[in-house]
């Protein structure tokens, strides 16, 4: 059991999602930061599908009640147990009574903290991932607040042998960059030939409106194609008849906002390109008032960025002990 | 009005755009028609027969659809050659499915929507006017009355789920000379409160939650589309009520009587009135208000 002391601005339980929904409108939900929170499962022997903690921007306090292995990998995130500092990429042991302390993000936005077994919540359609919308998944389908107690499974690992794993620092992503890469289409046609080259030419804003579901971005004014608006579409040149929203993909009400893994699920904006399926992590990881840009890539170059990603993850599993 | 026809609408090419690595988008039409939706449907189902490896979601939308994959199982053309395999034997015409007639009772200028449509009248293309006022006016309506009497005057089918859990988009199942149709705000609201009854572009909808939204607010209903508890009986299979091709009947009910569903439907023990159809697309475009008659009948009994 671990009790949660102070719950930081918002700490979640997340796993790897909720799948085979979205068609009733229910987004995938999980890790925001799907790399980091695989890291930090795998430096602490669970499976990459064990539900961690995801911590946002400030992290949470947590009281250990039983001994422990911990990891925490994402953003930069100084943390204590008993005063002593904990480094990130690394496994390490609490003893039953200690606190880990967090504090500010220092580099990067979210923070997984991954215990050995994982936290142990129902499952609500297989997933363990807190959808706050509704209400579902995670602990009562809600942020963690103090006084909050989640159990932790037991998953056989020996937590003697995981003690000082470590992920090396060159199989790590770089959060540091502003640049995410994008497949540019789906209704792009409904921008002028100038904006969808503007779209990714120039610098984006992150905005305080950036959650889960949405990353709203701040930047130059992209104009739509004039056109007699088909029925059922709605007047203005930004609407198109309702659609299905790809994770990751950007509309454009105006200000291009890019659905995270809450997003809304379809809506009558016309969406005009895709983050990658690898840099929605990094997406994830942009502060507010930190620039984005749009690098447009193939699916064969997304694809490639993909598997080197993969190959990263699993030269960090193949330098562990399980 | 009786005897006119639904005419068919012939759908362009198929676009087939990528959503990243790992969705395929695929637009029918630019525009709205049960055409271009039953062809969503029906692709849909198909690709969800044919239980296809690595596909993650599949998606119906109002006239397009969507599939994600795992691109480590299927390549992302190979994703695209299989779903154009799929539309190329899927044929409406010979399509029949089974669906529900469901009543959805409304209190339309109920006193929610009402007082949150009017805190955000500055993000409204008609301030002065009221959401139904503007609806009823610029579809050539004399008054809200007789706008509301259009509106439930034919049911409406869900044509997609989504935005958030449970929220369906419903197509009016008249000609298109009949179908309404009002822009959404100019500015999205942050506010709109849980089981509002609204109208944006063709569609109507019922806001499962609390949340923002940019339709225009009529009313409010009673009933739940999203019960994540699982408590009435009408979601003993699913959190979310409505499928996509369910028939959708707007019924006008009192304070009163919104009162006393209300009760019901907070104690757990509301049972919807739902009866199961047979839907022949044919036949409803042959004879769009004697079928809609027909099936009003099943409901009443």
């Amino acid at each position: 059991m671990i009790e949660i002391t102070d719950g930081g601005i918002s700490t979640t339980v997340q796993d790897l999602g909720r799948f085979g929904q979205y068609h009733i409108g229910m987004p995938p939900s999980g890790a925001m930061d799907q790399f980091s929170h695989e890291v930090a499962n795998a430096l602490v022997g669970n499976d990459p599908d064990a539900a961690t903690l995801e911590m946002t921007y400030a992290g949470a306090n947590v009281r250990f009640e039983e001994d422990a292995v911990v990891a925490l990998a994402g953003a930069k995130m100084p943390a204590r147990i008993d005063g002593e500092a904990v480094p990130m990429h690394e496994a390490v042991r609490v003893e039953a009574g200690q606190e880990l302390e967090m504090e500010f993000a220092t580099e990067g936005a979210r923070t997984y903290l991954a215990v050995t077994g994982g936290i142990d919540v129902p499952e609500v359609m297989e997933s363990r991932s807190t959808y706050t919308l509704v209400g579902i998944g995670g602990h009562e389908g809600r942020t963690l607040e103090e006084g909050d107690e989640l159990a932790v499974a037991d998953n056989g690992t020996d937590l003697e042998a995981v003690v000082g794993n470590s992920a090396p620092e060159e199989h790590l992503r770089d959060f540091t960059t502003d640049s995410v890469r994008v497949v540019v289409g789906l209704c792009d046609y409904r921008l002028t030939d100038e904006s969808r080259e503007r779209l990714c030419d120039v610098e984006w804003t992150v905005t305080p409106e950036a959650d889960r579901v949405g990353y709203r971005l701040e930047g130059p004014e992209l104009e739509f194609v004039e056109r007699e608006q088909p029925f059922g579409a709605g007047t203005d040149p930004s609407n198109v008849v309702d659609v299905g929203y790809p994770i990751g993909s950007i509309q454009l009400p105006q200000k291009p906002i890019v659905l995270m893994r809450d997003a809304v699920t379809g809506g009558g904006y016309a969406t005009v390109g895709t983050v990658i399926s690898a840099d929605r992590d990094l997406l994830a990881q942009r502060r507010t008032h930190e620039s984005v840009t749009f690098d447009a890539v193939t699916v064969d170059e997304a694809l490639e960025v993909r598997q080197a990603i993969e190959d990263d993850l699993e030269a960090i599993r193949d330098g562990l002990e399980q | 009005m009786t005897g006119e026809r639904i005419e068919r609408t012939d759908l362009p090419e198929p676009r087939y755009e990528f959503g990243g690595d790992d969705h395929v988008f695929v637009e029918l039409d630019e525009a709205m028609s049960f055409d271009a939706n039953f062809q969503a449907m029906a692709i849909t189902q198909q690709i969800r027969d044919r239980d296809l490896e690595g596909v993650t979601e599949i998606c119906p939308a109002n006239a397009s659809y969507m599939v994600r994959f795992d691109p480590d199982v299927i390549h992302p053309e190979t994703m695209v050659d299989e779903l154009k395999e799929i539309a190329a034997e899927t044929d409406i015409s010979e399509y029949s499915w089974e669906t529900r007639i469901v009543e959805v009772p409304v209190l339309f200028d109920d006193p929610w929507t009402h007082e949150t449509l009017m805190n955000f009248r500055d993000r409204h293309q008609d301030p002065d006017a009221t959401d139904l006022e503007y609806s009823a006016r610029i579809n050539g309506f004399d008054s809200v009355e007789a706008f509301l009497d259009a509106f439930v005057g034919a049911p409406h089918m869900v044509t997609m789920v989504g935005f958030v859990p449970g929220l369906p988009w419903c197509f009016q199942m008249v000609p298109k000379s009949e179908q309404m149709e009002v822009p959404k705000y100019v500015q999205p609201r942050t506010d709109t409160p849980s089981r509002a009854v609204g109208f944006g572009g063709a569609f109507s909808v019922v806001y499962p939650v609390q949340g923002a939204g940019g339709y225009q607010l009529y009313g409010r209903t009673p009933i739940e589309v999203l019960d994540i508890d699982q408590e009435l009986p009408a979601f003993e299979d699913s959190m979310v009520f409505p499928n996509p091709g369910d028939i959708l009947t707007y019924r006008r009910i009192d304070r009163e009587e919104y009162d006393a569903i209300r009760e019901e439907v907070e104690a757990g023990t509301y049972e919807y009135t739902i009866e199961d159809v047979e839907f022949t697309p044919e036949e409803f475009f042959e004879a769009p208000h004697e079928y809609n008659e027909r099936l009003m009948g099943v409901l009443a009994g």
